[in-house]
């Protein structure tokens, strides 16, 4: 048990530490590189790329497989509130219920 | 502190909702991640201390799960760093919210997908700065928090399903990317690499995925 704990830990710090150096290369290397205008603005679209294809993983599938229609249509729904210029406390409150009642009631 | 009270005045209202909302989902996530870690027969301090440490919600969920489940730890790292790997091009795209000096440390360590999120929505790099630090402190204590929280709750509290909070964390990044989505380049190099993230996701492990949607990009260079 306790060689079963130093493994856990040293795993765990491993994760740790990698995902810092993960963090650290970005700004390390705009500091270091000094990118063309045109380049610049790829990046800042990668971030948006990256982080609606988040939107798109995290709402439609669990695992490899379809999460359900209530996850999907919560977001759904708190996307089109958004995009009608809700808060944003109205947009997660109404994600949530939507997706809640859906699982009720299917 | 001083730096905590100008970031209150940098901030407008409406931002500082946005993000105790999102730390208070952040947390509640939080209690799930502890409950299902104590409930798979880890320690009360392992999901707390990773959480701190590590940061990254989507990573310590497979790092714990394929532990749990009698994978070999460092399997489970190589897992949980694939997933983070998104952290490097969300570095290359705002470099400047990691402040200089003693700062960048902490700095460095509190990027993630909300902190990233909320400083591309700032107009200027005053706001995109304050947002960052606000938010990340914010999630640096709401994770843990959570997972300490739920890792006393047990597991009354592990189905986050009931409530719909699996609902909420696509939802509040997405409210914060629509305004970047406008643009009409950027939103179609952005459905393009979400579309390839979908059907890779039926195939290959996680966290991959959304690295392939950068494929997207290439349609700026298709309509240039």
């Amino acid at each position: 048990m306790t060689g079963n704990r130093v493994l856990l830990v040293s795993a765990m710090v491993t994760l740790a530490a990698g995902t810092f150096v993960f963090r650290l290369i970005g700004p390390l290397l705009r500091s270091r590189v000094e990118f063309p205008p045109l380049a610049r603005r790829l990046l800042e679209t990668a971030a948006v790329v990256l982080l609606t294809a988040l939107v798109a993983t995290t709402a439609l599938t669990q695992g490899h497989e379809f999460a359900g229609y209530a996850r999907p249509a919560g977001v759904a729904v708190g996307g089109l509130l958004a995009w009608r210029k809700a808060p944003i406390l109205v947009v997660v409150i109404a994600a949530a219920a939507t997706t809640a009642l859906l699982r009720l009631a299917l | 502190m001083t730096d905590m009270r100008s970031a209150w005045r940098t901030l407008d209202p409406d931002l500082l909702r946005s993000i105790a909302l999102i730390c208070g989902s952040v947390a509640m996530v939080g209690v799930s991640y502890g409950a299902s870690a104590v409930a798979a027969g880890f320690p009360l301090w392992l999901p707390v201390l990773t959480g701190a440490l590590v940061l990254a919600g989507s990573s310590e969920f497979l790092f714990v799960g394929i532990t749990a489940a009698g994978g070999n730890p460092f399997a489970a790292v190589a897992a949980g760093l694939l997933v983070n790997a998104r952290h490097v091009p969300y570095g290359l795209a705002v470099p400047e919210v990691i402040e200089p000096g003693w700062r960048r440390f902490l700095g460095t360590h509190l990027m993630n997908d909300e902190t990233v999120v909320l400083a591309l929505s700032q107009p200027d790099l005053v706001r995109k700065r304050a947002a960052y630090r606000l938010c990340g402190l914010g999630t640096l204590i709401a994770w843990p928090l959570g997972a300490f929280l739920g890792s006393l709750g047990g597991t009354q509290v592990r189905d986050t399903g009931a409530f719909g909070l699996d609902a909420t964390f696509p939802a509040v990044i997405l409210a914060l990317i629509l305004p970047a989505l406008r643009e009409r380049v950027t939103r179609e190099a952005a459905l393009v690499g979400a579309a390839v993230a979908l059907v890779a996701s039926v195939y290959l492990p996680a966290g991959l995925p959304e690295l392939l949607a950068l494929s997207g990009l290439l349609i700026r260079f298709v309509r240039a």
